[in-house]
């Protein structure tokens, strides 16, 4: 299959592109830019008049529920999800039921995943037995198998001494350690960021403190361990700070934010509305201002939608009961474009922390268009806005907090190592009818 | 976003807090409430204003006091009360609370009187009767895990009110375990709302929530201090379970620096009014003689409280 998609907006941000150019793919892979190779004949030529063409994005967080939730989400609805959002390599927590702490676990998910149209998967390891922070993991046998990571999802280690050899073994083989900083004594009892909102809305309150103590342990750790650490997840501008001071001093740790966090504070909660629940909780409009520049100049290495599909059961219950997170595998890219435009960035700068630089974190080669890369490739339309309705979400998750509103950047073809793994009808209809 | 509790007219459609709520209804409540305590002393105390109407008290959580007072206040307005103590009947049973709302309004509820662990419930149920067409059914919140419990924080003013007349100049203290307590963000929500110039808190760190002062109290953690020329103490009551969790560390030393006496009532104002919403803890935040004394106003608060409840139902849900 070989395909030609002309006339489109290259942006590839590994290669600091942003120019009008022809992408010639072949065999699923790149074949050139630009200029097509001698004696290339299309199969198929996709006309991106007026469209972006990126990689696809690389998404470092996104939950398929399986195995074990099944009721939440199948595999099918969420990698249809994922083609539909442009995500073409995501990793997933290991959080599952039972948790990816397994070989066999991690087989079986990379064996289902593997599915033409499917996006790449990549297992994060369960860093301890049951996430119960008491046993290594099998990390080697995990990492044969295809985790490229290990890590607890939102489960504390709380033996610091497990924690710290878990880090240790890690490092022995150069594996990274995922981990979200939270401590698990501050934060027991809270569903919400402790501030001015938690008190009048009499919710029980996580302060920062929660997030800074439980990271300044995983930092000097990683220190002491030498293990590659990324945090997951950071929610204050403290933490952002502490990272930032950290690198400074030696330490090459990395970091991610979800979307929600990069766009909503604990203002959003209103009126208890139980779509705002999540963990970390939305913090402060400073801090969430903080993790917007944070983002912007590059001291937060990605963003992820942080996907985490929940029934609507268990949403729909007093705030404090309802489960955190929300669906964001379709609405990574455009709350990355709605916050590249509030902050007048360069669309290649914000397209980064979804493509190359998250790549960076997974340490692959993914999101790039380079000449012999994966043909992996997101399609979509600037112009236009659409809304988000629980109607216009294929995964099976039909919680986020952003229902109804409207955003930019429709995605109208993905493409998976050279296969059409998604294409937007009703886009490519009034695509034909603007043409005339 | 439109305060969930108005209709589209800025009526009242529920009673979910006391926050946001504008100083006209409150003191249009308190108005109403006030020939309805005339009603207890007639010989028969029935009024036919919710007659016909069927009153769900929706318990989700143990309460005798607060269950009763709206038992009785509905029926003075001659409605058919029905009580759920759910905490032990269709949650067990695996339903989820809004199977249960569902349930019961398709028995022709006209109103909830919802008391449930988990603040925010009530609103849950509103945006739900809403979501689902039934505006016709209103919902009180009777308390709602530490957010709210708007007909103690009225009845609270309706009995300040009646001693003291106006809101205008008073300074009032509110003691005691503020980070849990419902009453007393109704409380403060109510008093800033009726225009008191100074309200306080008062209670040992980790007692009081975080950026409190932000909802427009001051802060004191020295109650002689915080006792200084006040017209109105408001006492919280201090829950056993508190002594576990590393919040204080046992119920005499809560009641040496925290507890009020005699002595300290000494602090405040000559005719200050002291309040408690029940049930006390006599001898833990407040001593008996001080209980039983001159300044407390805690029994009237009761009577208060079924003139005040019958108000909030009768401009809900009546005529």
């Amino acid at each position: 299959m070989k395909i030609h998609i002309k006339n489109g907006r290259l942006i590839d941000p590994s290669g600091g592109i942003d120019a009008q150019a022809d992408l010639f793919i072949a065999a699923g892979r790149i074949a050139a830019v630009g200029a097509a190779p001698d004696g290339f004949a299309a199969n198929r030529v996709i006309d991106a008049t007026g469209r972006v063409v990126c990689p696809g994005l690389v998404d470092l967080a996104a939950r398929l529920r399986e195995p074990g939730f099944e009721y939440k989400a199948t595999l099918e609805s969420e990698m249809a999800a994922a083609a539909a959002g442009g995500v073409t390599s995501l990793a997933c927590p290991p959080d599952t039921d039972p948790p990816l702490d397994e070989p066999g676990l991690v087989e079986m998910l990379k064996h289902r995943a593997r599915h033409p149209g499917f996006a790449h998967v990549y297992p994060v390891g369960a860093l301890t037995l049951g996430l119960a922070g008491e046993r290594l993991t099998e990390m080697a046998e995990l990492h044969e198998a295809g985790c490229i990571a290990f890590g607890q999802a939102h489960a504390p280690v709380v033996d610091t001494l497990v924690l710290m050899r878990a880090m240790q073994y890690a490092a022995t083989f150069d594996f990274p350690v995922w981990l979200q900083a939270q401590d698990p004594f501050l934060g027991r009892d809270g569903v919400a960021h402790d501030g001015e909102v938690a008190t009048r809305l009499g919710l029980p309150g996580i302060p920062v403190s929660a997030e800074t103590i439980a990271l300044s342990t995983l930092l000097q750790l990683a220190r002491d361990t030498g293990v590659r650490i990324h945090i997951t997840r950071i929610s204050s501008a403290a933490a952002l700070e502490m990272i930032v001071a950290a690198r400074a001093s030696g330490i090459a740790a990395t970091c991610d934010i979800s979307i929600n966090h990069l766009h909503l504070s604990d203002a959003d909660i209103g009126y208890f509305n139980p779509h705002a629940r999540f963990a970390p909780p939305l913090r402060d409009r400073r801090d969430c201002d903080a993790l917007r520049r944070g983002l912007a100049g590059g001291a937060i290495n990605a963003l992820c939608s942080d996907h985490a599909p929940v029934d609507d059961d268990a949403k729909q219950a007093p705030f404090g009961e309802a489960a955190p997170g929300a669906s964001g595998l379709e609405l990574l890219l455009p709350l990355t474009l709605k916050w590249a435009g509030e902050m007048k960035l360069p669309l290649g700068q914000a397209l980064a922390r979804i493509t190359s630089d998250a790549a960076r974190v997974l340490g692959l080669a993914a999101g790039t268009l380079a000449v012999g890369a994966v043909a992996d490739v997101c399609i979509f339309d600037l112009r236009g806005s659409f809304r988000v309705t629980r109607e216009s979400l294929r995964s099976q998750g039909k919680n986020t907090p952003f229902l109804g509103r409207e955003l930019p950047g429709r995605v109208c073809c993905t493409l998976i190592e050279g296969h059409v793994a998604f294409e937007n009808e009703v886009s490519e209809k009034t695509h034909a009818r603007l043409r005339g | 976003m439109r305060n969930p509790q108005l209709n589209r007219n800025g009526g009242l459609q529920h009673l979910l807090t006391i926050d946001g709520l504008p100083p006209e209804i409150l003191t249009a409540i308190l108005d109403t409430a006030a020939p309805f305590t005339e009603v207890a002393e007639r010989e028969v105390k029935k009024l036919p204003l919710l007659r016909g109407k069927s009153v769900f008290n929706l318990f989700f959580e143990s309460s005798t006091r607060t269950r009763t007072t709206f038992e009785i206040a509905a029926k003075r307005l001659s409605a058919d009360v029905i009580n759920l103590n759910i905490s032990t009947s269709s949650t067990s049973k695996g339903e989820t609370l809004l199977d249960t709302v569902d349930n019961l309004s398709a028995m022709q509820a006209d109103m909830f009187v919802v008391r449930h662990a988990s603040s925010g419930a009530p609103f849950l149920i509103a945006q739900h009767l809403a979501a689902m067409g039934l505006e016709h059914i209103h919902v009180i919140n009777a308390g709602d895990g530490r957010h709210a419990h708007p007909t103690q924080g009225l009845l609270d003013m309706y009995t300040i009110r009646h001693y003291k007349q106006s809101f205008a100049n008073l300074v009032v203290a509110i003691v005691g375990d503020v980070l849990h307590s419902r009453v007393a963000r109704s409380q403060i929500h109510a008093l800033i709302a009726l225009g008191v110039p100074e309200v306080r808190v008062i209670g040992p760190k980790t007692l009081i929530p975080t950026d409190v002062d932000k909802l427009g109290v001051r802060v004191f953690h020295d109650m002689r201090a915080g006792l200084r020329d006040v017209d109105v103490v408001m006492m919280l009551r201090l829950q056993n379970e508190r002594m576990q969790g590393a919040l204080l560390p046992s119920p005499q030393e809560f009641f040496k620096y925290y507890g009020l006496t005699a002595d300290k009532l000494e602090c405040a104002r000559p005719d200050a009014i002291v309040m408690h919403p029940g049930p006390m803890n006599r001898g833990v935040e407040i001593d008996s003689a001080v209980a039983d004394g001159p300044h407390a106003v805690i029994l009237p608060q009761v009577t208060f409280g079924i003139a005040v409840r019958m108000a909030v139902m009768s401009m809900l849900a009546g005529g």
